[in-house]
């Protein structure tokens, strides 16, 4: 890590969809190692602001800086979309809310690992299986299924490969969109405690949008509320959930179960 | 029949205009898919309507055609093309691979080498290499713009894993000059080393996909592989029981009821040219 500077920021971010405005005045830094979170209601824009954060999205207003590993400050949406692409395939990656979106359900669990080795390049078919089998391992999923089809599997593990695939080619920058959505309350939390572990292990910066507070609380350093496309409180994790300020997040934090 | 009462090759002269445009801008982008306006043929989508829309464009009076369909000369597709230029541009036809300087084919080509000055113009039924993977057409002409061609080796790692070599052995999809990924047409893998750097000009045509492209000659054509599962070719125990080759591609025959095969050239003139020379031989 050269640690010269943040590693994404977002300055004065907005995007409105005709005349309904999704977020809008959203300025962060994150750096290397740190993970944010992003809680809200549904509807508060969390998904498009991420959208809008991970180069999926043209936003309205704003700009957003990448910082790359020789530590210069990249204007995300004034390179061409070739260059956009190829930071999307080596240094970031996106975890989606449905591991459908995210995997290709009719190749293999090692061909889903496997793509984006091959999309920077990599041609040896031994060392591509042998990476694949070494990351199934690393989130726990059995290396006897390398050849199935992630049909196959649970939601859980569907969720894990995905991650594996994500993070093949060891990306610093990683979009978590509700990654244990849609997970019962056992496998979630295999999920995060597989999370924090590979997020420690390779000093990964993340962002992570979801609505469930004890996600953010056990993963995330930072965390920003969203209310109506506006960020309504940020600050460190605990701080905004022990000592929340605003009205909104009160309600919020008061409202867990 | 005279030109009386239809243009020299069928097509008006502002079609073979558009279509020719058509064609030089894919000889400048070597693998690239020009959409172009494909009309109506008097013969049904999937016979040929894009390689005969093609060879009416560049056809003169003095070239002298050659139609194959799987490599055979006297197949009815093959006959009938050619009996259609025969008759609606007045031109000379052969069977002979060498005599000729446009040879129209799908799923072949011609076992003797092509030279320059010769056109190959293949008969294209699907264009889009990543078809299979993605199916909007949007989206496939982005991967193709940003060569965002991870999807295409997953498809190969994908038999390799199955299969446990690359099966796909026919339209194998190939790299040209560096940068496009291009459908090489139904030809079986066979053929696929013959389009590299070829001193002929290769033409595709689609006629219901509505689309040109073009490998110039002299161009780089690779064969997508991995390094420890390198491309090959298909390769016989047998020879031609015909004409005793072992350097071409053979089809196999069933000749009753009781199952016995025979194994011959699929190249009809490549086997007769060497059954001839045998026997002058002798």
């Amino acid at each position: 890590m050269t640690g010269s500077g943040p590693i994404l920021t977002a300055e004065g971010l907005g995007h409105d969809f005709g005349r309904r405005m999704a977020f809008t005045a959203v300025d962060l830094a994150l750096w290397p190692g740190e993970v944010l979170g992003i809680v809200g209601e549904s509807g508060a824009g969390k998904t498009t602001l991420l959208r809008g954060l991970s180069a999926q999205l043209t936003p309205c207003r704003g700009r957003v800086l990448y910082g790359d590993r020789q530590g210069r400050q990249i204007d995300l949406y004034a390179q061409s979309e070739a260059e956009r692409r190829l930071l999307l395939r080596t240094d970031w990656g996106i975890v989606h809310q449905n591991a459908a979106d995210g995997l290709r359900m009719n190749v293999s669990a090692g061909g889903n690992v496997g793509e984006r080795l091959m999309a920077v390049g990599e041609r040896h078919y031994g060392q591509i299986r042998a990476r694949a089998a070494d990351w199934l391992a690393r989130v726990d999923l059995d290396v006897g299924r390398l050849d199935e089809l992630p049909s196959s599997f649970s939601g859980g593990m569907q969720q894990r490969l995905q991650i594996a695939r994500t993070l093949v080619t060891a990306p610093r920058l990683v979009f978590m969109d509700e990654p244990t959505g849609g997970l019962d309350v056992s496998v979630q939390a295999r999920l995060l405690d597989l999370l924090r572990r590979l997020v420690g292990q390779y000093g990964l910066a993340a962002v992570v949008v979801t609505h469930d507070l004890h996600v953010v609380r056990l993963l995330a350093h930072r965390l920003m509320v969203m209310k109506g496309g506006l960020v309504v409180e940020s600050g460190l994790t605990d701080q905004v959930l022990d000592d929340p300020q605003h009205p909104y997040t009160q309600l919020l934090v008061s409202s867990v179960l | 029949m005279t030109g009386a009462d239809y243009n020299f090759a069928y097509l008006d002269e502002q079609t073979k205009r558009m279509i020719r445009r058509a064609i030089l801008k894919a000889v400048a982008i070597p693998g690239y898919q020009v959409p172009f306006a494909a009309r109506e043929m008097p013969l049904p989508y999937g016979w040929g309507t894009g390689g005969i829309q093609v060879t009416a464009a560049v056809i003169g009076p003095d070239d002298v055609l050659k139609v194959i369909d799987q490599g055979a000369d006297d197949t009815t597709n093959a006959v009938s093309i050619r009996r259609f230029f025969r008759r609606m541009a007045g031109v000379a036809t052969t069977e002979h691979t060498a005599e000729a300087t446009i040879i129209q084919t799908r799923h072949r080509i011609p076992e003797t080498p092509l030279a320059a000055g010769q056109i190959l113009v293949y008969q294209v039924p699907i264009p889009e290499p990543l078809r299979w993977l993605e199916p909007r057409d949007t989206e496939t002409r982005r991967m193709h713009a940003l060569r965002d061609y991870g999807a295409m080796q997953v498809n190969l790692y994908e038999d390799i894993a199955r299969h446990g070599a690359i099966a796909k052995s026919y339209d194998y999809p190939v790299l040209v000059n560096g940068h496009y990924i291009m459908s090489p047409s139904p030809i079986p893998k066979f053929d696929n080393p013959k389009m590299d750097r070829s001193p002929a000009l290769q033409l595709f045509g689609a006629g219901r996909e509505r689309r040109i492209y073009a490998v110039p000659p002299h161009t780089p054509v690779r064969s997508l592989d991995f390094d420890d599962y390198p491309f090959t070719v298909q390769r016989w125990d047998e020879c031609c029981a015909l004409c005793g080759a072992t350097d071409s591609f053979l089809d196999e025959m069933i000749m009753d009821d009781r199952g016995s095969r025979l194994f011959i050239c699929s190249d009809s003139d490549y086997c007769r040219g060497r059954q001839g020379a045998g026997e002058a031989a002798e």
